[in-house]
C-alpha cells in the first residue's frame, strides 16, 4: 500500500517522470536477477544476534575475541595509528602498493635473511588481504597458464572455490581431511598428488588449515615437497594465520621454508587480518618466486596490470599501520608478544574444552581439539548435532561442525563442553 | 613447460646433506636451481648446486607496457630544468603545487582515532553509514529513488573498483551486451571492461575541430548501437577532455537512450570538484533518475575528498522496485566476495564522519569550492595569457568552456612531445593537461609553450 502511495507522489512531481517511469518499468532490466544464496557464516552471526538468551555463545565468528568475547585492537596497532595520525600524504600508492610494507611482509614469509629477497627474485605486490591476494594469483594463473587447473583441498575455506571460479580457472580437489580420525588423510593426499598430471597447480594452507585446523607435520611437509618436486607441481600457499597458529611466526612459516629449501618456485598469499587484527583494513600481499630478478620484474608488472582494472592501487591506511609496526623494532616486538598472546589464549581454550569434555566422561575421543591448530576446530559433530546445540543450548556455529575457538572464553567453556557432551554422548 | 623430472630416490638424500654441509649454517633458504642450458643466463658470483630442476611456469612472461600516465611522472621527476611543469598528474595540487589533505579529513581521522573504533570486517556491501551517505549525496536525500528504496548501493574500491563490480554484474546478467564508451575516455575504462570480459565499442565524443563536443556524432553512434546496450557517461568533468554536455544536450542524450532501451552507466568521479557544487555536479544523474530510468552509477571520493589512497567509492544500481534492488545488491555482494571479501573500512569511515557531521559537511563544501575555484582561476589565467600572447586570432575559449581537472588542449602527439622536449611541460600524448598541476605563477609560461607547440610544430 505504502508503495503505491509513493509512486503516486512521484507522478505528481513530473508528468514526464511518470511517462518515463511507465516506459522504463515495463522493461525492468534486472527482473531476472535472483537473490543470491545467504552466506552460511553471516547467517550464523545474524541468528546469534537475534537470540535473546543470556547463555548464548557465538563460536561461528571468524575473528579473534578476547576472554570477554570482545573484539580486540592490538596495542601495537593503536600506537602505530597514533604515530601516523595527521599523515599529510593521501596520494595514490603505486599499483603494487606500499613498497615498505611489501618488503617487511616478504621477510616474514621468506625469512629475514632470505637469499630470494636479496637476489630480488620475488615478484610481490600489496593485495586486498588474503582474498585479494588469492584472486590476483588466480587471475594471473588464468592469464599466463590458461590451460591449468587448481587443486583445492577438501574441505577448504568456502571462498577459495568462489575465487578460482570467478577467475575462470577449473577446479579439482584433493583429499585432505580424514573424518574418522579428525586428522589428515595423508595417504590419500599423497595419492592425489602423485596421480595429478605433472605440473599441476595446488592450493596449500601454510598453517592452521581453515576450516579443519589439521596441519601436516614437518615430516609430512617434507614428503609433500619431495613429491611436488618429482611431479613438477606448483605450490600456492595461502598463509592467513602466520604467528596466529603456534604463536611463533617463524614456526608457522615452516611449510613454506621447507618448500623453498627444496628449490620450489612458490606463490604465496599473506594476510594481516588475523595476526595483526587488521580485518577491515584489507591488508595482505601476493608474492611469486621467480628464477631471477628480470623475471620477477616482468611478473610484478603483470600482476600490476591485473590489479589496475580491479581497483587501480590498494588502500593506504592498513599498509601504513603494518609498515610502521614492522619497521620499528620495539613495535615489532610488541606485536610478536601480542600475537603470541592471542595464540596462547586459543591454545588454552583448546586445552580447557578438551579437559572439560573428558571430565564429563564423554565416550568419544576429543584429543583432536588440542591436536588441531589455529582459530578453528573441526569437532566432528554432525549437522543434526549442531542444530541441537543451537536450538537447545543457544550455541551458534556453522553446520559443518566447525568451532571457532576464538569465541570460546573461560566464562563459557564449561557450558560449551556440557552442551557438546549432551548432544554427542549417545555416540 | 613442465619441469624436467630427475630420478630422485634415496641416494640423493645423503647428497643433499653433503651439499648442505658445505654451506653456511643457520636458517637457510638456499635455493638449488639448475637453469635450462639453452637459455641465456645471468652470471652468478656463487656456484649453484642442483637438487632438482625448477623451470618457472611463468618463464615466457614479458614486461607489461609501462603505464602511460605513471611514465609521465617518472620522467618529470628525472628532469632538472627549473621551469618544469607536471601536468600529467591526476591529483589536486595547491598553488604551491603540493598535495592537499583536506582539513575535514584530518578532523575526521582525529575523531576516529579518539573513538578508538575496532577493525572488524565490514559487511561485504560495505559500511552502512557510508552507503546511506553516498547515495543521498548523489541523488539528494529526498529523491524518490531513495525514499522508495530502489537503489542497490555497495561500497567499492573507489571509482575503479565500483566500475569493475558493475562490469562484472553486466557480464553475468547481460552476457553479450556491449558497453558504449566515449572516444576518448579514461584509459582504464577499456582495461576494466576487457578484464571483466564485457565487449565495448566507442561513440564519438571529442571533436578536434572545435575542441568541443561532437554532439551529433555522439547521438548518432548511440542510436546505431544494438538496443539494450550500456552507455558509459561521465557525470561531470569528462576525463580526459573536460568537455561536458549542456543541460539541453543531456536531455537529448536521455531521450535517445530511452528510445533505444539502453541502460545509462554513469562514472561520477568529480562530484563537487567540477563546479564546486555537489548538487550541480549531480544534475545529469538526477535528470536521468527523474525520468524513472534504471541506471548504474559509480562514485569516487578520490578527488572531491582527496582520499585517493584510501580507495573509497560506491556502485549504485537504480532499479524499478525495492525488491529488485535487494536482489541486485545481493548479487553485487556475490561478485565482491571473491574479489576482496569486504571493502576497506578506513576511507568509508572518513566519508561517513564528514557527511554525518553538519559542521564537517559544511566545511567540506567550502574546501571543495576552494579547490574547484583554484582550478577555475588557473583556467581563466591560462585563457587570458593565451589570448594576450597569441596574435593569430585563434579562439582559445574552449579552455574556459571545459570543466574539471583536465583540459584537452587540442595539441596532437608531436605538439605534445614538443611541450615536453622543448618546454619541460609534462603531459599525456593525447594533448591532455591537468590543471590541478598548474599554478597561477606558471600560466604565462604554459601559454608560451602551448602557442609555440601549436603554431610551430605539426
Amino acid at each position: 500500500m505504502a508503495q503505491l502511495v509513493r509512486v503516486g507522489l512521484l507522478g505528481r512531481v513530473s508528468m514526464s517522470g511518470v511517462l518515463g517511469a511507465a516506459r522504463s518499468m515495463s522493461t525492468g532490466w534486472w527482473r531476472h536477477v535472483e537473490p543470491a544464496p545467504k552466506d552460511p557464516i553471516l547467517g550464523v552471526t545474524e541468528a546469534f544476534l537475534a537470540d535473546p538468551s543470556p547463555n548464548k555463545v557465538n563460536v561461528g565468528v571468524g575473528a579473534y575475541r578476547d576472554d570477554n568475547g570482545k573484539p580486540v585492537v592490538l596495542e601495537c596497532v593503536r600506537e602505530a595509528e597514533r604515530r601516523i595520525a595527521g599523515n599529510l600524504n593521501m596520494e595514490y600508492l603505486p599499483m603494487g602498493g606500499s613498497v615498505k610494507m611489501v618488503e617487511e611482509t616478504l621477510k616474514l614469509a621468506y625469512g629475514e635473511n632470505s637469499d630470494l629477497i636479496k637476489d630480488k627474485r620475488i615478484a610481490a605486490v600489496q593485495a586486498l588481504s588474503g582474498t585479494g591476494a588469492c584472486r590476483l594469483f588466480a587471475d594471473f594463473q588464468k592469464r599466463f597458464s590458461p590451460d591449468s587447473q587448481i587443486y583445492i583441498p577438501v574441505p577448504t575455506w568456502a571462498n577459495h572455490h568462489n575465487i578460482w571460479r570467478d577467475a575462470h580457472v577449473p577446479q579439482r580437489t584433493f583429499h585432505y581431511y580424514h573424518p574418522e580420525s579428525r586428522g589428515l588423510d595423508f595417504a590419500s593426499m599423497m595419492d592425489d598428488i602423485k596421480n595429478a598430471p605433472n605440473g599441476s597447480f595446488f592450493l596449500l594452507h601454510a598453517c592452521a588449515h581453515n576450516p579443519t585446523g589439521v596441519d601436516p607435520t614437518e615430516e609430512q611437509w617434507k614428503e609433500i615437497s619431495y613429491q611436488f618436486k618429482v611431479k613438477g607441481h606448483f605450490a600456492f600457499f595461502d598463509m592467513a594465520y602466520q604467528g596466529f597458529a603456534s604463536g611463533d611466526p617463524e614456526r608457522d612459516a615452516k611449510s613454506i621454508r621447507i618448500f623453498l629449501e627444496d628449490g620450489h618456485l612458490i606463490g604465496c598469499a599473506q594476510s594481516y587480518a588475523k595476526n595483526m587484527g587488521l580485518y577491515g583494513q584489507r591488508v595482505g600481499c601476493l608474492s611469486v618466486v621467480c628464477e631471477d630478478e628480470k623475471q620477477a620484474v616482468a611478473v610484478k608488472s603483470q600482476l600490476q596490470q591485473l590489479a589496475r582494472p580491479m581497483y587501480s592501487n590498494p588502500p593506504l591506511h592498513g599498509a601504513l599501520v603494518v609498515s610502521t609496526i614492522l619497521g620499528d623494532p620495539d613495535l615489532k616486538n610488541l606485536w610478536l608478544k601480542e600475537v603470541k598472546g592471542m595464540a596462547d589464549r586459543i591454545i588454552g581454550m583448546r586445552t580447557a574444552l578438551r579437559e572439560n569434555l573428558e571430565k564429563l566422561g564423554s565416550p568419544l575421543s576429543w584429543d583432536h581439539i588440542t591436536k588441531q591448530i589455529g582459530m578453528f576446530c573441526y569437532s566432528g559433530m554432525t549437522p543434526e548435532q549442531v542444530d541441537r546445540l543451537t536450538e537447545e543450548f543457544h550455541i551458534y556455529m556453522t553446520r559443518n561442525g566447525r568451532i571457532s575457538m576464538a569465541g570460546v572464553t573461560t566464562g563459557n567453556v564449561a557450558y560449551l563442553a556440557n552442551a557438546i557432551h549432551e548432544v554427542t554422548k549417545s555416540g | 613447460m613442465a619441469s624436467a623430472i630427475l630420478p630422485l630416490s634415496s641416494p640423493s638424500r645423503p647428497l643433499r646433506n653433503d651439499l648442505k654441509a658445505n654451506w653456511k649454517r643457520g636458517t637457510s633458504n638456499r635455493t638449488f636451481l639448475r637453469k635450462d642450458y639453452t637459455k641465456a643466463k645471468q652470471s652468478f658470483t656463487r656456484t649453484r648446486m642442483t637438487l632438482a630442476v625448477e623451470v618457472s611456469r611463468f618463464n615466457d612472461i614479458t614486461m607489461a607496457p609501462p603505464d602511460p600516465i605513471l611514465g609521465v611522472s617518472e620522467a618529470f621527476k628525472a628532469d632538472t630544468h627549473e621551469m618544469k611543469l607536471n601536468l600529467g598528474v591526476g591529483a589536486y595540487r595547491t598553488e604551491d603545487l603540493q598535495p592537499y589533505v583536506l582539513n575535514v579529513v584530518k578532523k575526521a581521522e582525529k575523531l576516529m582515532l579518539e573513538r578508538g573504533e575496532n577493525k572488524e570486517y565490514l559487511p561485504i556491501e560495505g559500511l552502512a553509514a557510508f552507503n546511506k551517505a553516498t547515495a543521498e549525496l548523489l541523488f539528494g536525500a529526498n529523491n524518490a529513488v531513495i525514499l522508495q528504496q530502489r537503489v542497490a548501493t555497495a561500497q567499492g574500491l573507489s571509482g575503479t573498483g565500483s566500475l569493475r563490480l558493475a562490469a562484472a554484474l553486466i557480464e553475468r546478467y547481460f552476457p553479450g551486451s556491449k558497453v558504449l564508451i566515449s572516444s576518448p575516455t579514461w584509459g582504464n575504462h577499456k582495461n576494466i571492461f576487457n578484464d571483466a570480459r564485457v565487449p565495448w565499442s566507442e561513440y564519438r565524443y571529442y571533436d578536434p575541430k572545435t575542441v568541443g563536443l561532437d554532439f551529433d556524432g555522439m547521438i548518432s553512434d548511440i542510436k546505431a548501437a544494438p538496443d539494450g546496450s550500456f552507455v558509459l557517461l561521465h557525470g561531470c568533468a569528462h576525463n580526459p577532455t573536460g568537455i561536458d554536455p549542456t543541460p539541453g544536450q543531456w536531455e537529448k542524450i536521455a531521450d535517445v537512450i530511452q528510445e533505444k532501451k539502453h541502460i545509462p552507466f554513469f562514472d561520477v568521479a568529480y562530484q563537487g570538484f567540477a563546479s564546486g557544487s555537489l548538487d550541480a555536479d549531480a544534475s545529469s544523474v538526477r535528470l536521468f533518475a527523474a525520468r524513472g530510468m534504471e541506471l548504474l552509477i559509480a562514485q569516487s571520493y578520490s578527488k572531491n575528498l582527496g582520499l585517493y589512497a584510501e580507495r573509497i567509492g560506491a556502485i549504485n544500481v537504480v532499479c524499478s522496485s525495492s525488491d529488485v534492488a535487494e536482489r541486485v545488491k545481493s548479487q553485487l555482494k556475490r561478485l565482491a566476495r571473491p574479489m576482496y571479501s569486504n571493502p576497506p573500512v578506513h576511507g568509508a569511515r572518513i566519508v561517513a564522519n564528514v557527511v554525518g557531521n553538519s559542521d564537517l559537511f559544511d566545511e567540506w563544501k567550502e574546501e571543495m569550492q576552494m579547490m574547484a575555484g583554484r582550478i577555475k582561476n588557473v583556467r581563466k589565467k591560462l585563457y587570458d595569457s593565451l589570448s594576450a600572447k597569441d596574435s593569430s586570432g585563434k579562439d582559445w575559449s574552449f579552455v574556459l568552456k571545459q570543466i574539471g581537472m583536465f583540459s584537452f588542449t587540442g595539441l596532437n602527439k608531436a605538439q605534445s612531445e614538443n611541450m615536453t622536449n622543448k618546454w619541460h611541460v609534462y603531459m599525456t600524448k593525447d594533448g591532455r593537461i591537468s590543471l590541478a598541476g598548474l599554478s597561477s605563477a606558471k600560466c604565462e609560461y604554459l601559454a608560451d609553450a602551448i602557442i609555440d607547440s601549436y603554431h610551430n610544430v605539426s
